[in-house]
């Protein structure tokens, strides 16, 4: 699975390509690792459009990248979310604890 | 009902399979002719099936996931994903949203995709033994869709 964390001038980008299972979820974690030493902008977008398939370790990504944006004190927006993801996440009421788009 | 086909396959329960057995299981069901959604819901409850025996059945060997498919003159696909490994002790309280055993990084999610994503879904464990996961899902036929 590719991850692309781009800084915007006053956001955050992390687009997500391919296949998230509990395999490619180890890798994701990683990279998201890399983001507690940095400054984090108020604003952060998840871009799925590119996410080709997810299941329930998708969730605990997702709760993972909120929960260190707003301890960071920002937001996290996920868009583009294909309907298989959305499928995913609704089943697990994902789009009450964060912000769909 | 006899299937009209099936198919099994056993892998060793490396997470890298996660991937395969879901699309093996994808095109498999596509004699079927589904919809994107309804293959879209098989994939899903495969791959969680398929982590759980790779996170949770083996934890000091390497041991090895059977995955069996049938497909039904009715338009039903049928799976199995099956391990031989540490079982669960209490299967009611491994389907509650949100438990896990698995850590921070699991979600606890799977048992509750599993049942809303499949038509019918059944789970068998012995302890010591292993477990069996069964679901069913109805492909639409065309002339309905």
């Amino acid at each position: 699975m590719d991850v692309k964390i781009e800084r915007l001038r006053e956001s955050l980008k992390i687009s997500l390509k391919g296949e998230l299972d509990e395999h490619a979820a180890r890798g994701v974690l990683l990279r998201f690792g890399e983001l507690e030493s940095q400054a984090l902008p108020a604003r952060c977008v998840l871009d799925l459009s590119a996410l080709g398939f997810t299941d329930s370790s998708g969730i605990a990504v997702l709760l993972g990248l909120e929960r260190r944006v707003r301890d960071a004190g920002g937001e996290l927006s996920v868009v583009n979310i294909p309907s298989q993801a959305r499928r995913v996440f609704d089943a697990a009421g994902l789009s009450r604890i964060m912000r769909f788009e | 009902m006899r299937p009209i086909n099936e198919m099994t396959l056993t892998f060793p329960a490396r997470s890298v399979n996660e991937g395969f057995a879901r699309l093996s299981a994808a095109a498999f069901a596509a004699q079927l002719d589904p919809t994107m959604d309804e293959l879209g819901d098989i994939k899903t409850v495969i791959s969680e099936a398929v982590t759980n025996c790779i996170v949770h059945a083996y934890p000091d060997a390497l041991g090895s996931v059977r995955m069996r498919c049938r497909i039904y003159p009715d338009g039903r696909f049928e799976a199995s994903v099956s391990d031989g490994g540490v079982g669960i002790a209490d299967i009611e309280k491994a389907r509650e949203p949100m438990f896990s055993t698995g850590g921070a990084e699991r979600s606890g999610m799977g048992f509750t995709i599993m049942e809303s994503f499949a038509d019918s879904f059944t789970v068998r464990s012995r302890p010591g033994k292993g477990t069996t996961v069964r679901f069913t899902k109805r492909i639409s036929p065309r002339a309905k869709r």
